[in-house]
């Protein structure tokens, strides 16, 4: 049986210091959002603030400077990303290269991709997308079949991928597609690829490759993912990332950035905020209970989550206390409407008459219950636990 | 994890290992006084690891100590270890050395207080507290009391006291305890400690204790899914009861997390004197376990089918201890219920300003 720890952690003064530069962005930048904005937390989307906080020095924090970024700690980071889901402002656009399309450039990059891609990112100017699961390969990602072919200069790509968060904003995707020989080559014989999918003067880039991006409504009404279709495709060889046929384990290391953020369990936070608002107005024992149950799993959950970013940041792999940290996140943020809806009696909906707690009640019951499922699903996080207790 | 908790964690796991024996816990059960037991730990030096040095004590900080008092959970060792570690560091508080041997923490049963009051010869007590943890086999019981416009602890002696034996759910001792014109063996202003200091910090233990019985039924649920066979194989190798398992693990993951992360803030409220944080963090420690306590032990029971509802299997030794610690010192519920009243003064627009303040 494997061990786990979740040890306290010290964060450095930097990170107290940034707190404070960070909550005065947040006045000047977020203040006019609504609730029911605040609410969409890191799906919210907007380009100009993704632009301002690239300019207050807020993405590619840890990154060299020499690539844009600014060389600061992780733990700095970590302060930044919780302040901006607390406040819940809109950072979706440039999300995911800063979570982990960065970091795995830098790390398995060639110079000539950094330098091309990341003082773009840093500057919130480019965003990107994954292009990881398919219609057939869901948690069984290494099924994948999407194709791409070597040619002279490069690879033609066909095939779809599908549930594409954000294909519609991002001016690269980070692809896997299967490059081996042995179509059932599972594991080997992956490679991951950066796919233009920009507009430039005019030109919309995709077109002209024929790169479809076809949005998908979700549940809620709103476009947050896509399917993204290729018919032969060109990628020139300086695409690849890595090395060719090494995709699996890159993409692996790419998700260990994915799994124990504060985006696993702020999600909900806006509902809590709004039921403390209401129970300063009219406090029942009932919703004091609750509301009481729910900070002692939010401050627990945050402790965790800084105790595996200080892992992280110390260059171990905590695989195992990340999976627990997102299943217990996805579990509290999920529970959180239906507590809701319970203690204050309400229906969730929106509309202009609607209540801030209506309307955000809403918001979060329909959305929360996909947090079980991007990133990982449950039963697949518990899977890499139940390994980890020498079950499997 | 620091030098010390490394060493202190050797010593409780070699030594529980070897003596916390079915046949010992039995014993204890039906009322023996496993004299030995104490002997050994007070010899190996863990009954007083927050206690300074210059009184006798080992002079660690709480997340040192947590070490031993996970221990204590974790083995059930049927001594009042957690509990001598806290009348220690409560002693150690108000400038008291303390005495050798065994001791408990007492209050009076909630919104009843003690009369601690002065005379010609010093401190006396007066008052009744119900199910004090062994406080008949105890040799002395602390006690913390406002008197005199000051917060004070007190050292009461066995001989200067009546107690009438009672048992948890898990027949641990839980006695009440008479004090009558009790003479205090010791008694000192205490700068820092709340009024109801025996309850914040009695929460805190029990806590990191959950979280110590809870790993205890992780392994022992992981031993027995790989070694019973049912259908041709091990029950661990079905997807059903790795899944229930990974969330028995949750909780052990994050009921140890909540009573670190108590443990944490009390040492840095010793440097910093922020109290407010303590009791939020002692509050959400206790609200947190007091919930996993109980998910955990029904996961564990599940998994060991018939075989863990026997007193022959070693389980319910843990989860016994699990239903009765949760509602000592005040049930998860009821921490929970003054935690949400206390974030609610606090205000939706500084509650993360508080949660992060002590970084
Ligand atoms: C909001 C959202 C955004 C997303 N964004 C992206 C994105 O940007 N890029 C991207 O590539 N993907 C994205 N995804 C896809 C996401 O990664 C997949 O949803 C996830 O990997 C699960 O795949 P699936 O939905 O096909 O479910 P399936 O894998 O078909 O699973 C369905 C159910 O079966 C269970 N199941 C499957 N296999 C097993 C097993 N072996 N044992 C037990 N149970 C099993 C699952 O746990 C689940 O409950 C997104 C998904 C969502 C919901």
């Amino acid at each position: 049986m494997q061990t786990f720890s979740f040890d306290p952690v010290e964060m450095p003064p930097a990170a107290a210091k940034l707190r404070l530069e960070v909550r005065q962005f947040l006045t000047e930048h977020n203040a006019k959002r609504s609730a029911l904005d605040r609410s969409q937390s890191w799906s919210g989307t907007d380009p100009e603030f993704s632009r301002k906080m690239g300019e207050a020095g807020l993405i590619g924090m840890v990154w060299p400077k020499k690539y844009g970024g600014h060389e600061r700690t992780s733990f700095e980071r970590y302060v930044m990303l919780e302040e901006m889901l607390v406040a819940g402002a809109p950072v979706a656009a440039h999300w995911i290269a800063d979570r982990q399309s960065g970091p795995l450039l830098l790390r398995f990059g060639t110079e000539e991709q950094r330098q091309k891609y990341l003082p773009h990112v840093a500057a919130g100017k480019m965003f990107f997308c994954i292009g990881m699961s398919e219609p057939d390969s869901g948690s069984d990602l290494a099924s994948v079949r999407s194709r791409a072919v070597k040619v002279d200069g490069g690879y033609r790509i066909t095939g779809r991928k599908i549930w594409t968060s954000g294909a519609h904003t991002a001016h690269v995707m980070l692809g896997l597609f299967r490059t081996g020989a042995n179509p059932d080559g599972r594991q080997e014989g992956l490679t991951q690829f950066l796919i233009d999918l920009r507009t430039v003067d005019g030109t919309d880039l995709k077109a002209k490759n024929n790169i479809l991006v076809r949005p998908i409504r979700s549940l809620l009404g709103e476009y947050h993912f896509n399917e993204v279709v290729f018919e032969d495709s060109f990628v020139p060889d300086s695409a690849v990332v890595g090395k060719a046929d090494n995709g699996w384990s890159q993409v692996m290391s790419e998700l260990a950035f994915e799994r124990s953020g504060p985006e696993r369990y702020l999600s909900c936070i806006q509902l809590i905020l709004e039921m403390i608002r209401e129970l300063a107005i009219n406090p029942t024992p009932a919703g004091l209970a609750a509301v009481g149950r729910l900070v002692a799993h939010l401050s627990t959950l945050r402790q965790m989550s800084v105790s595996v970013a200080a892992k992280l940041n110390a260059g171990l792999d905590p695989a195992l206390e990340g999976s627990i940290v997102k299943d217990l996140g996805a579990v509290f943020e999920q529970e959180t409407p239906t507590i809701a809806q319970a203690i204050f009696n309400v229906e969730p909906r929106t509309g202009k008459d609607a209540s801030n707690l209506e309307q955000v009640l809403a918001f979060l019951m329909q959305n929360s219950v996909s947090y079980s499922m991007r990133g990982g699903t449950r039963e697949i996080l518990r899977g890499i636990i139940a390994r980890g207790l020498g079950l499997r | 994890m620091s030098d010390i908790s490394k060493m202190l964690g050797d010593t409780v796991n070699r030594l529980f290992s070897d003596r916390v024996t079915p046949e010992l816990l039995t014993a204890a059960e039906e009322g023996v006084w496993p004299g030995a037991l104490w002997k050994a730990v007070e010899e190996a030096g863990l009954t007083l690891p927050l206690v300074s040095e210059q009184r006798g004590g080992v002079g660690c900080d709480w997340l040192d100590a947590r070490v031993v008092l996970h221990g204590a959970g974790q083995y059930a060792a049927p001594i009042p270890l957690a509990e001598t570690i806290l009348a220690g560091w409560l002693l150690d508080r108000a400038g008291i050395e303390p005495p050798m041997g065994p001791m408990s923490i007492a209050c009076a049963a909630p919104g009843a207080g003690l009369h601690l009051f002065r005379d010609a010869d010093g401190w006396r007590l007066d008052g009744v507290c119900p199910r004090v943890p062994w406080g008949d086999a105890a040799a002395h019981l602390v006690v913390v009391e406002e008197a005199e416009g000051a917060v004070r602890v007190a050292l009461v002696a066995r001989g200067d006291y009546h107690a009438e034996p009672g048992l948890n759910m898990a027949r641990e001792p839980r006695d009440i305890v008479r004090f009558e014109n009790a003479p205090a063996a010791a008694c000192n202003m205490a700068a820092g400690l709340p009024a109801n200091a025996v309850t914040l910090y009695g929460a805190l233990i029990r806590s990191v204790q959950i979280g110590g019985a809870l790993e205890r039924t992780l392994q022992e649920s992981v031993k027995y899914a790989n070694d019973r066979i049912q259908f041709g194989k091990p029950i661990g190798k079905f997807q059903a009861v790795q899944q229930s398992l990974a969330q028995l693990a949750d909780e052990v993951a994050a009921c140890g997390a909540a009573g670190t992360a108590a443990c944490a803030a009390v040492d840095k409220s010793l440097h910093s004197n922020n109290s407010a944080d303590v009791w939020l963090r002692i509050a959400a420690a206790k609200a947190r376990t007091g919930e996993g306590a109980g998910r955990g032990a029904s996961i564990a029971h599940q998994t060991h089918g018939a075989f863990g509802f026997t007193y022959e299997h070693v389980l319910h030794f843990a989860t016994r201890r699990l239903w009765s610690w949760r509602a000592e010192f005040g049930t998860g519920d009821v921490w929970a219920a003054e935690l949400g009243s206390r974030v609610v003064e606090i205000g939706a627009d500084n509650l993360w300003e508080t949660m992060t303040a002590t970084d």
